[in-house]
């Protein structure tokens, strides 16, 4: 089918009629983007779903690969009225302001690269202790350090996870192409306001500078955080609403550990496992509403290999498994999209059925070891020199692995 | 005459109201020690010309002076 | 009730905060009631003023003692936390309050490139010369030759001129007071608080605790006593002599 809107020139692109929405909860919107098939970039889709879930901020710095995103949101804001840009002094600078913002009102978002998110870490965890809503995309690129900038890896998948201190849940997306980058940012920003935490999506260099063609709907669900004066804004409740500066809640925000109402707790044993507690809690008691994987050729009740993959090598991986499938071998894929919270119990459950686990990833194991805690036997396929995992490779590996 | 209140629950008994009152109207009550300090005297009320040195440059809000009738 | 007394500025401040966790004598303290004096004295809408703080004691003069909204924020941050508020709810009186610590040495970059951008914010950076909350290091400002912890043979660095440096970066009002001299200060807030573009008042400030007590000085009047004579304002240091303003400090409007 051919794409209705190209990539060039971007003022056909906005849907009259679409406004930002302020109703809590859920709504569904008229999407901001026409309706229709598109090719786009990884980059540039991520910043089209940014827009469409109601992103209103946008800072950032430049990084490769991840400039396009922020190029591209700054084109677009400039015909979407309300919606504010800046590219700040640096990562730290970026990230800061984003939740500056969000507790201003704003569904807020910056996209950065392996370093930057490095340097993001400490407001990362500042925005998971006073629960701010925030997107962050990290578009991962060779490390450690500079790296190699435009080469792609998957390097970031326990930084994401576990880089901020301290001890709490966080989400973990990662998409394996345009369409569903489009897609799993809008269900990011969701996210992030559903459960008042950050939400990083995790791209890598392989997706995000992909062009793919994808489709936008009319409608899009939007969740937006919830408001009640009346209740404290950082407990009581799960997930407790969420004021805005200016509204007259005299809100008293900190980094440090506190009460329901913000009341600084630092001496208070108690106060510090209660508000511990609240924030794993409201991710770990949710995993239904978080987690997302899928299941690529899973007819067979018993698979001779199961590959766990996520990211551009997923795509490599299903590649593999039709390959496998091809040669009569019982192969099949799960594919994670949501990769943290971790989904133990549909590995482990996929993991039982198939006599070999193979991981591929651009890295040295670090799902691995995830798939490891709850199916011991898995082996991984690992590649870090920069360049994407092909589908020829994994089944080769496959056959090695099956003796074939 | 002004009158003159020491919140003595916020003071700390740092003694800068004494210390810049041009008219030396506050004085550190030495016969009292209490949470670790000297608390303060309002020894000449009189003599207050409600400059309000010592409400502006005390820390901690601690003290307040009303002109009164008379 | 006269407006900026201490009566009349005690509507703004949660007083369950109180008595304050700052030691006797602080003059983080005297800025704190400053900056609720001229508040009142402007007639602001207090409840759309938003206060962003960092870490160390000047962070805590807004978070919790002022009764609006305050956001408390990791360190040397609060100017980047500010610029994303502002710029999102541009009805908002922003003002951030933070040390020499939080604001010129780890938050030197945020500070100069918000100046740089004229963001409408008034930041005002409580000086004491020392990181006093963590037990007394130097930090940018910290006059050449103090003691501090890390600096116990004197500092052998120069201090930054707060004020002239973000008044070279591009701010529009800029001006240097003490907590001595707190009525031009509280008239030098309220001009920040209407000016429109980045405003900048460096407030020298008294830790008799950590500063003043390693270095020859540790009672709270006898630091207000040194700031009193070690400052000048600007138009009495034109007439001075390089000799006469040895040791002294500038104070006044730099920037208007």
């Amino acid at each position: 089918m051919e794409p209705v809107h190209k990539t060039q020139g971007t003022e056909n692109r906005v849907q009259q009629g679409a406004e930002l929405t302020e109703q809590s909860g859920w709504t569904k919107v008229p999407s901001a983007l026409q309706p229709g098939r598109y090719f786009m970039q990884g980059d540039e889709a991520c910043a089209e779903g940014a827009i469409v879930a109601g992103c209103n901020y946008y800072a950032g710095y430049p990084i490769t690969p991840a400039s396009e995103i922020m190029e591209h949101i700054c084109q677009r804001f400039l015909q979407l009225p309300g919606r504010v840009f800046i590219q700040m002094e640096d990562e730290i600078g970026s990230i800061a302001s984003v939740i500056g913002a969000s507790w201003a009102g704003a569904r807020a978002m910056t996209a950065t690269s392996g370093p930057g998110l490095s340097l993001m870490l400490e407001n990362i965890g500042y925005a998971i202790i006073t629960e701010t809503p925030c997107v962050i995309v990290d578009v991962q690129r060779a490390g450690p350090s500079t790296g190699q900038a435009t080469r792609p890896a998957q390097g970031d998948v326990m930084q994401a996870r576990w880089g901020a201190h301290g001890d709490y849940e966080i989400i973990v997306i990662s998409p394996w192409s345009v369409q569903e980058t489009y897609a799993e940012t809008i269900r990011a920003f969701n996210l992030a306001d559903r459960f008042r935490v950050p939400v990083i999506l995790l791209m890598d260099e392989g997706v995000g500078h992909l062009r793919e063609n994808m489709t936008v709907s009319a409608e899009t669900s939007i969740y937006r955080r919830l408001k009640d004066p009346m209740q404290p804004p950082f407990g009581e409740a799960e997930v407790p609403p969420m004021p805005a500066f200016g509204e007259g809640a005299r809100l008293l925000v900190t980094g440090s550990t506190h009460d329901a109402w913000g009341y600084r707790r630092t001496s208070s044993p108690q106060a510090q496992e209660q508000l511990v507690e609240r924030l794993v809690g409201k991710i770990a008691n949710h995993r239904d509403e978080i987690e997302r994987t899928h299941a690529h050729f899973y007819d067979e009740e018993r698979l001779d290999i199961l590959l766990v993959a996520y990211g551009f090598t997923a795509r490599s991986a299903l590649g593999a498994v039709r390959l496998a499938c091809a040669a009569k071998v019982k192969a099949g894929l799960l594919r994670l999209t949501t990769l943290w919270p971790f989904p133990d119990e549909v590995v482990k459950q996929a993991g039982a059925r198939a006599r070999l686990v193979m991981v591929p990833e651009m890295n040295r194991g670090q799902v691995l070891r995830e798939v490891q805690r709850v199916t011991p036997q898995a082996m991984g396929y690992h590649r870090t020199d920069g360049e994407v995992i092909t589908s020829l490779e994994i089944w080769a590996a496959m056959q090695k692995e099956l003796a074939l | 005459m002004p009158k003159i209140t020491v919140n003595t629950d916020w003071c700390k008994g740092c003694h800068i109201c004494v210390e810049v009152c041009p008219r030396h109207v506050l004085e550190v009550d030495k016969d009292v020690f209490r949470h670790g300090f000297h608390p303060v005297l309002v020894a000449r009320p009189e003599d207050c010309t409600v400059c309000r040195q010592c409400e502006l440059l005390c820390p901690d809000l601690a003290i307040i002076v009303e002109e009164t009738e008379g | 009730m006269n407006r900026g007394t201490t009566a009349s500025i005690l509507k703004y401040v949660r007083s369950r905060a109180f008595p304050t966790p700052f030691c006797p004598g602080c003059g983080h303290g005297i800025l704190m009631g400053a900056i609720l004096r001229a508040i009142d004295q402007l007639e602001l809408d207090f409840s759309r003023v938003l206060f962003v703080s960092g870490i160390g004691c000047a962070g805590w003069i807004p978070s919790p003692h002022y009764n609006t909204d305050t956001l408390h924020v990791t360190h040397g941050r609060p100017v980047a936390f500010a610029t994303g508020a502002k710029l999102f709810n541009p009805e908002l009186t922003v003002v951030v309050i933070g040390g020499d610590g939080d604001i010129a040495s780890i938050g030197g970059n945020h500070l100069i490139h918000a100046a740089r951008r004229n963001i409408n914010l008034t930041v005002i950076c409580a000086n004491n010369l020392i990181y006093g909350m963590t037990g007394g290091q130097v930090t940018p400002t910290t006059p050449q030759g103090a003691r501090t912890t890390t600096t116990p043979a004197g500092n052998p660095e120069r201090p930054f001129d707060l004020a002239r440096l973000v008044a070279a970066a591009g701010a529009t009002y800029v001006a240097r007071y003490s907590v001595w001299h707190v009525r031009p200060l509280i008239a030098s807030i309220k001009k920040a608080l209407q000016h429109t573009g980045f405003s900048f008042i460096e407030v020298l400030s008294t830790c008799p605790t950590q500063y003043g007590r390693r270095n020859e000085n540790p009672t709270p009047a006898g630091m207000l006593r040194a700031l009193k004579q070690d400052c000048v304002t600007l138009e009495r240091a034109q007439e001075l002599s390089p000799e006469e303003l040895v040791g002294k400090t500038i104070i006044g409007e730099f920037v208007r």
